[in-house]
Formats: C-alpha cells, sequence, structure tokens
C-alpha cells in the first residue's frame, strides 16, 4: 500500500527532530494564591479559605496567612477553587493536527504486523495548536496513545505534560492494545483470534523463533514487547463484559498491568475488575448501545465502578475537544459518583495509574506546580479557568481560538480583519 | 368537493409537490392521553426572552391555556416545581436519529445515499427506524421535537423530516403534523472528497457550486413549465399536457418556492456567502446554516439575511474547514440584531444535552462580555430552533395555544447536573424521572442482558 514509505521516512525524520532540538526552559513565576478552596488531591485534602504559594517551578506552601515574596504575583481567589492541573485523556495531541488531513496525522501505524516498537512520541510536535488550546482549559498532562491501525497492538506512548517542551516526556511507555468489535484483518475477523495471536506474541518473547521460522513480531518487537509482560502498563481497549474479564485473566497470566479503556460493560464486571486492582478509563457519556460490544452501557457506569472500589478516569480519545473530559466528569457525578471521586478521576487517579504521580494530579509541596484556579465548581459546564500555571509559569491563557475570538469579537473594523492581530 | 378540500390541505401541510395530491406519507401522530395539568411556583424561561419567577404554567387539551397567573380547573393534576425550573420542550434541527441509529452497524446505515452527488429525490424519512434506542435517550433530555435529516456526503442530500419525539412502530406516527419538510444541503469538503476520490464531479469547491447551479436552473425550468401547465389549465384549455412528474425536482422546486426550508451544511465563512449569493441568483432563501463552525465572521451578514446558524458549541478541528473553531461562535452570531443562533447535536450523545451544550456556549459569551441571560441562551434550543423547522408559530415557545411541549428541569438547566424531571409533549406526559413506567424502552433494547433466575 501507498503510504508507508513517507510514513516510514516522517518517522526517521521525527527522530533527527528530537535529537537536535533545544528544551524549552519556562520561567518560573513566584505567584501567591490567597484565599481558595484547595482540593489538593493529596495527603492535605480540602482546604477552606487556605493559600498557595508557587515559587522556582513547584508548589512551595499550602496553609494559612502565607506572606508574599518579593514581587510575586498576588491572587485573591476569594473562595474560589483551586485544583491540580487536569489529565487530557489517552489523546493524540500534538500527533495530529486535523484528522482528515492525512498528512498531518501520525498516531497510527497502519503497517500490517505487529510492531510493539512503534512509539508515538517519536512524532510530538509541543507547538500543534491543539496543546494551548488544551492547556488554557485547565488540561496540563496527556497520555499520548498510539491508534490502531494495522494491528490490535497499536503501539506505545507516554505521559506528556502540556508545557511546551520539546521532551516533557514522563512516566515509562505504555502499550496500546485494542480487542474485542472490530477485530482486526490481522485476526481474521474473530475477536477469539486475537488472543491466539497475543499468546503467540508473548511466546516469541520467551522463546525467539529461529531463523526461518514464521515470526509475528521483529527482534526491536520481542524486546519491547516482554517489558510489558515483565510488569509494565497496557492499554486494553475493550467494552464488551466477557472481553474485560478474558483481559483481566490474560494480563495476570502475562504480569502485565492491565488498564482499560473504553469499558462501556465495566459496571457488569466491577467486582472482578475490584478484585484485580485494574483500572478502568470511560466515557462516562456513553449511554448508548452503540455496538454489540456496548449492548450494556449506562449512565451510572462510573457511580457503580466506584462504589465497588475500582479506581476510575475518563477518555474519550477526542484531542481537539479534550476539554470535554470535564463535562464528563460533571456528568458522570451528576449520574452519582461522588464529586470528589469525579474530580480525582481527572487528576489524581490518572497521574497513578500511567505512574507520574511524582509530577502530576495533585498538589503537594514540594511538587511540580501545575494548577488551575476556576471561577466555580471545577465539573460545573458554566465554570472556566480564571488562571492557569503550568510547570510554575503562569499561563497567558491564549490559543489560536481565543486569538481568532479576539478578532472577530472587534464589531468596528475599517480594514481587514487580517490587520487585527490580538 | 371533499377530494379536493383534502387536495388543497396536502399542497398546505406537505407544503410540496407541484403535482402531488394528497401529502404522502401523511403525519398519523396523536396526542397521547393528557389531563389538565398545573406547574406552579417555577422559574420560568417562555422561550420568548422572558423569564418569570414564582410562575405557573398551565397545560390543558394538549396546548398552553397561559403562563404566569391563572385559573385552572379543580381536578387538574398540580405539579409544585418549588425550586425548579420550567421551558418549552428543546428542538434539535439537526438529527441522525433513526438513519444512522444505535447500534450503529451497516444495516443500519441509511443516512447517506452514496450513489449521486444530487439526490433531492430521498426522504429521510423513509429511512428512520423507529426502534432507535437513542430516541428515549433524547426525550430524557428534554428533547421534544427533532429534524431528521440525510447526511452530507451529497450537495443536494435529499429532504428531512421533522418528529415529535414518542415512540411510534411507523415514522409516520411520529411525524410533526404539518410541519415542512427540509432540503440538506452541503458545501465544502465532504462532497468534494467523497466524489473527488470516486473520479467524479464535484472534486472541488468550484466544481460543487457549479453542481448546484445545473441543478437549479433545472428546477426553475420545472416550475415555469407547471406553472404554464396550471395557467393553460386554468384557462380552460382540455388539451393542455402536465410536464412529467420527477420527485428530485418536485423537492428542488419545493425549495425555490419557500415550501421546503434549506438546511445547508456549511463551515467557512467565505462559503456561506458564495451561497447565499447563489440564493439570490435563484431567488430562494437558505433558511439556516448547520455546523457553521465560521459563522462568527459573518454573524452581520447572517443577520441581515435573517439566515440561523445551527452551531456546536467547542467541537472544532476534525477537518480543516472545521479548523477555525472557537466557542464564543454561537454567542458571537446571538450578537447582531436579528441574529438567530441554534445550538445542534449532529450527535445521538450531544442531543441528550442540548442544556449543556447552550450553557457552555452561554457561559463563553459571557466570558467574552456578552450580556446573555438564561432566558435568552434557552431561545437557542427552543424558538430559534423552532423557527428554523417552520413551527415556530406551533411549540419553541410558552405561549397560551401553542403545543404544550414543556420539560421540568431540576434546578436551571444551565448546568452539568440538570436533569428532565417532567417532559410534556402536546400535554400528555411522556417522560418521568422518577416513574419507570413513564421512561419508554425501545424494541432493541427490551430483553437484552436478561439474567437467568434461579
Amino acid at each position: 500500500m501507498k503510504p508507508f514509505a513517507p510514513r516510514r521516512l516522517a518517522l526517521l525524520a521525527a527522530v533527527a527532530l528530537v535529537g537536535l532540538a533545544p528544551t524549552v526552559t519556562a520561567l518560573a513565576d513566584t505567584v501567591l494564591i490567597r484565599g481558595a478552596t484547595v482540593f489538593t488531591m493529596g495527603s492535605q485534602g480540602t482546604l477552606e479559605n487556605a493559600d498557595l504559594l508557587v515559587t522556582d517551578n513547584t508548589i512551595n506552601r499550602i496553609g494559612s496567612n502565607l506572606s508574599a515574596p518579593n514581587g510575586a504575583l498576588v491572587v485573591a481567589a476569594e473562595g474560589r477553587p483551586v485544583t491540580p492541573g487536569l489529565f487530557a485523556g489517552i489523546s493524540g495531541i500534538g500527533i495530529g493536527e486535523v484528522p482528515a488531513v492525512s498528512q498531518s496525522m501520525d498516531a497510527t501505524n497502519a503497517m500490517p504486523g505487529l510492531y510493539p516498537e512503534f512509539d508515538v512520541t517519536l512524532a510530538y510536535n509541543p507547538n500543534s495548536s491543539l496543546v494551548p488550546v488544551a492547556r488554557v482549559e485547565g488540561h496540563t498532562f496527556t497520555l499520548l496513545s498510539a491508534n490502531s491501525g494495522g494491528s490490535i497492538i497499536a503501539g506505545q506512548g507516554r505521559v506528556v505534560a502540556l508545557d511546551g517542551g520539546y521532551d516533557s516526556f514522563h512516566g515509562n511507555g505504555v502499550l496500546q492494545v485494542s480487542l474485542g468489535r472490530g477485530a482486526s484483518e490481522l485476526t481474521g475477523g474473530s475477536r477469539a483470534a486475537q488472543w491466539l495471536l497475543l499468546d503467540q506474541a508473548i511466546e516469541e518473547t520467551v522463546r525467539p523463533p529461529a531463523q526461518g521460522e514464521d515470526a509475528l513480531l521483529t527482534r526491536a518487537g520481542r524486546q519491547v514487547l516482554q517489558g510489558y509482560a515483565t510488569g509494565s502498563t497496557v492499554v486494553f481497549s475493550v467494552n464488551r463484559a466477557d472481553d474485560i474479564l478474558r483481559t483481566i485473566r490474560f494480563a495476570q497470566a502475562r504480569k502485565m498491568r492491565a488498564v482499560i479503556e473504553g469499558g462501556a460493560e465495566a459496571w457488569m464486571v466491577a467486582g472482578e475488575l475490584a478484585a484485580a486492582g485494574v483500572p478502568v478509563l470511560l466515557d462516562p457519556l456513553r449511554n448508548l448501545p452503540g455496538n454489540f460490544d456496548m449492548i450494556g452501557a449506562r449512565m451510572d457506569n462510573a457511580a457503580l465502578l466506584h462504589a465497588a472500589g475500582v479506581t476510575l478516569s475518563f477518555n474519550d480519545g477526542a484531542s481537539h475537544n479534550a476539554r470535554k473530559l470535564r463535562q464528563m466528569a460533571g456528568n458522570a457525578a451528576s449520574y452519582g459518583l461522588p464529586k470528589e471521586a469525579a474530580l480525582a478521576a481527572l487528576t489524581i487517579e490518572p497521574a497513578r495509574i500511567f505512574g507520574v504521580a511524582r509530577n502530576f494530579g495533585s498538589l503537594e509541596e514540594g511538587k511540580r506546580a501545575d494548577l488551575v484556579l476556576w471561577s466555580g465548581d471545577p465539573l460545573e459546564v458554566t465554570s472556566l479557568p480564571d488562571l492557569v500555571i503550568v510547570n510554575g509559569k503562569v499561563d497567558s491563557l491564549e490559543s489560536r481560538q481565543t486569538k481568532l475570538r479576539d478578532r472577530y469579537l472587534v464589531t468596528d473594523s475599517e480594514m481587514p480583519r487580517a490587520y487585527q492581530k490580538p | 368537493m371533499a377530494a379536493i378540500e383534502r387536495f388543497l390541505a396536502g399542497l398546505l401541510l406537505a407544503g410540496t409537490a407541484v403535482a402531488a395530491g394528497a401529502e404522502p406519507f401523511p403525519s398519523t401522530y396523536e396526542p397521547l392521553p393528557s389531563q389538565p395539568t398545573l406547574i406552579t411556583n417555577a422559574i420560568v424561561l417562555t422561550g420568548t426572552g422572558e423569564r418569570l419567577d414564582g410562575a405557573s404554567v398551565f397545560m390543558n387539551g394538549g396546548v398552553v391555556e397561559w403562563v404566569g397567573e391563572g385559573e385552572a380547573p379543580e381536578d387538574s393534576v398540580i405539579v409544585d416545581a418549588a425550586g425548579r425550573w420550567v421551558t418549552p420542550g428543546l428542538i434539535d434541527v439537526h438529527s441522525h436519529l433513526g438513519v444512522y441509529p444505535s447500534p450503529g452497524v451497516d444495516a443500519h446505515s441509511d443516512g447517506n445515499e452514496l450513489t449521486n452527488p444530487v439526490t433531492a429525490n430521498v426522504w429521510a424519512e423513509h429511512s428512520i427506524w423507529p426502534q432507535d434506542p437513542g430516541f428515549a435517550r433524547a426525550l430524557a433530555g428534554g428533547v421534544t421535537s427533532l429534524q431528521v435529516l440525510p447526511g452530507s456526503a451529497n450537495l443536494m442530500g435529499g429532504r428531512g423530516v421533522t418528529l415529535k419525539n414518542v415512540y411510534s412502530t411507523s415514522y409516520q406516527g411520529m411525524k410533526f403534523p404539518g410541519a415542512p419538510h427540509g432540503l440538506k444541503m452541503a458545501c465544502g469538503e465532504n462532497p468534494k472528497r467523497f466524489y473527488g476520490s470516486k473520479g467524479r464531479a464535484p472534486s472541488t469547491r468550484m466544481g460543487n457550486v457549479a453542481g448546484y447551479r445545473t441543478e437549479w436552473i433545472e428546477a426553475r425550468k420545472y416550475v415555469e413549465d407547471w406553472a404554464v401547465y396550471e395557467e393553460k389549465q386554468a384557462s380552460g384549455d382540455e388539451d393542455a399536457k402536465p410536464p412529467k412528474r420527477d420527485l428530485k425536482l418536485d423537492t428542488l422546486a419545493g425549495a425555490l418556492k419557500g415550501e421546503i426550508l434549506v438546511h445547508m451544511h456549511c463551515y467557512r465563512a467565505d462559503e456561506m456567502l458564495t451561497i447565499l449569493d447563489m440564493a439570490e441568483e435563484f431567488d430562494y432563501r437558505v433558511g439556516t446554516f448547520h455546523h457553521g463552525v465560521e459563522a462568527y465572521k459573518i454573524a452581520d451578514e447572517l443577520a441581515e439575511a435573517g439566515v440561523c446558524g445551527a452551531l456546536w458549541a467547542d467541537w472544532w478541528g476534525f477537518k480543516m474547514e472545521a479548523y477555525d473553531g472557537i466557542q464564543e461562535n454561537i454567542a458571537l452570531v446571538d450578537r447582531p440584531e436579528g441574529g438567530c443562533a441554534i445550538v445542534h447535536s449532529d450527535s445521538s450523545e450531544g442531543i441528550q444535552r442540548l442544556n449543556q451544550e447552550a450553557a457552555k456556549a452561554m457561559a463563553r459569551g459571557q466570558r467574552a462580555g456578552l450580556d446573555i441571560p438564561p432566558e435568552r441562551a434557552i431561545t437557542w434550543v427552543t424558538a430559534n430552533a423552532a423557527k428554523s423547522l417552520g413551527i415556530l408559530e406551533r411549540t419553541g415557545t410558552l405561549e397560551p395555544g401553542k403545543m404544550a411541549d414543556v420539560v421540568l428541569w431540576n434546578g436551571t438547566p444551565f448546568s452539568v447536573y440538570a436533569k428532565a424531571d417532567l417532559v410534556f409533549i402536546d400535554g400528555a406526559r411522556v417522560y418521568d424521572r422518577e416513574d419507570p413506567a413513564l421512561q419508554p424502552v425501545s424494541d432493541f433494547e427490551l430483553g437484552q442482558h436478561l439474567e437467568v433466575t434461579p
């Protein structure tokens, strides 16, 4: 098929770029937020009328009556909520600009065959317009993820901070596997054959095929997959209850740290998920039988999973509209998920699930300063970010979209709008 | 005599067909049983731009009898709405429920007739699967009427139909009585991408425009041929022969005559202006631009032309023509005098939360410094939508004599925590959040996932 050659070239170019590019260093701001309701999502819990001091890219202190250092920006919160920077879901932010423009999209490896070594971080462009669009809404980190293209093993991604850095990756690689409906051509059209392939691939990591013997994986692929089969995190996109159960058992047998993405019917096997300690990233607005893998979809999926003790986060794969995750969390809360759990599912839970809680997901002294001051309840659709701090720097709250807004907000424009450069 | 009356009524109701007799596929919708119902102590957003606090709404015989204060018979059902809000039933002008239903399998994929760039002859209603579970979900979100449209792969994709959101074994049983048909047309990337990839016209935007114009020329001729025939007939010419009837041209002629309302899928500002010029050229009216991700760039021109913009709160960027999307689009289209902003869904998820989409757009507008109170924002999902569908005289606001399409919300509808407590269609209580007996379940969902009882 035609697209492969240029795709491979693009991959090589991306490797070269990462090697050469200078790292962006964010200037640190000193900021004192006074009188906020601070949802630390950490050991300090939720603090009323609290002060929070940011210096040197980190959270210096959270307490009361803190004094402002010289030159600090002092913000009177007057009770408004402060939360950690939000997770932007499992996304393609920075690895795809316009989905209908295939040349701008790098998240999918359509080469037929199993390539667990395919790594989308090598395509990450921090200058994508999607990065500020997500950041101005308070989303400060995301899990970059490969999309399933030629096979059920989509490839690897990693958490990236949306701070504009070329190398702002955190945590270990995460492997993406898609199972269930839409069984790829590679599995002959049956989901039963997906397990056969996965089993054989794992087997190859243990006993490499002899020369001339049929092999599913390249040598690099064997090495990468071996890492995941010895305790690294694998995201399985799967929705039907029985598929979820099989995934749990497969991951347990192979010592994989499984994470379920999708999980439309996860509530039906909530007990098993909780017992196995397998977290679920779900779209809480999914309440329709969109296909035969999600006949059991319902609005209180999140609430039921939480009640059963399952660790939760949210995802809908909408990179451009990652900001909708907050609305999703609000709806989950509206359908029975406790508000604190909904907020945790946007912050500390995904940070823990993907092994980056040292830097993300909670507000704690000494931790990287990614935080948001909200105009009201952070789960409410009419609340907006008043202040976003990313890695200790006050964000301009500007994106391509706010520039367009400001250009057309002006009513009297004698010259063409092209001369309006807000 | 009676036959002639039916013929005239058919013309009036269908608002179509030069040549057709009685309306084909007529509505068989009948309002469900209702009781006189008085909702008291509510915050009422009337849909006319007004907010009434501590007000009552009285529905009787399927219509709104009065709003504010008044008398109600003693046997009325009384609903104390203290702390709760009442709005007109929400209306979605852009849905594919039934034609792209759940489950979304190929066997159900009936929304785009992908065999010709001009399929004005097809009617979306003939693709509707009335058992789509999506209708029930939309009802729980307070949607009482919706327009189901063909997709946007074609320049002229066919007729859309307006439904009352009630379950029926046939779409005719849902069909909004007397609502005009819509004509779905599409600008930009979709038609040129789909047909261009097949090596046929249109493969460019100029090809798109040439395609529409060619059709309008033919349709004008059709209208004239019929006029000539009718004139001859009226003057007693017994040899007058009617032109050959053509389904495609019936639809286009209806659009030229203003009997079928034109719903134009169009993202880019420059293309919308091209379309307005074309409408001038062929002397027809564009009723509503759908999606209009760049509508904010021409908000004044849209208001001046009296064209509505049916828009999303925040979707953007999925294709080039959606790259300039901003969250203030709806508020900016609403800004000029005469602006007609509508929140639409185009989605089985979005239609369930039109109120939240409106809330987001309102919040963005307010932050941009525009004064948009809830009583104004509610018009984006009620009165303006009704205007777009040509049913504003019947529904879309809470005014005496209008259909009693009413939602009682648990609080302000402009909240992520908002839920419809009760939904009334023509005065009938068709949804009750607290009463499973009043929560419809489609045939498809009935009996799925049965548990084995020991």
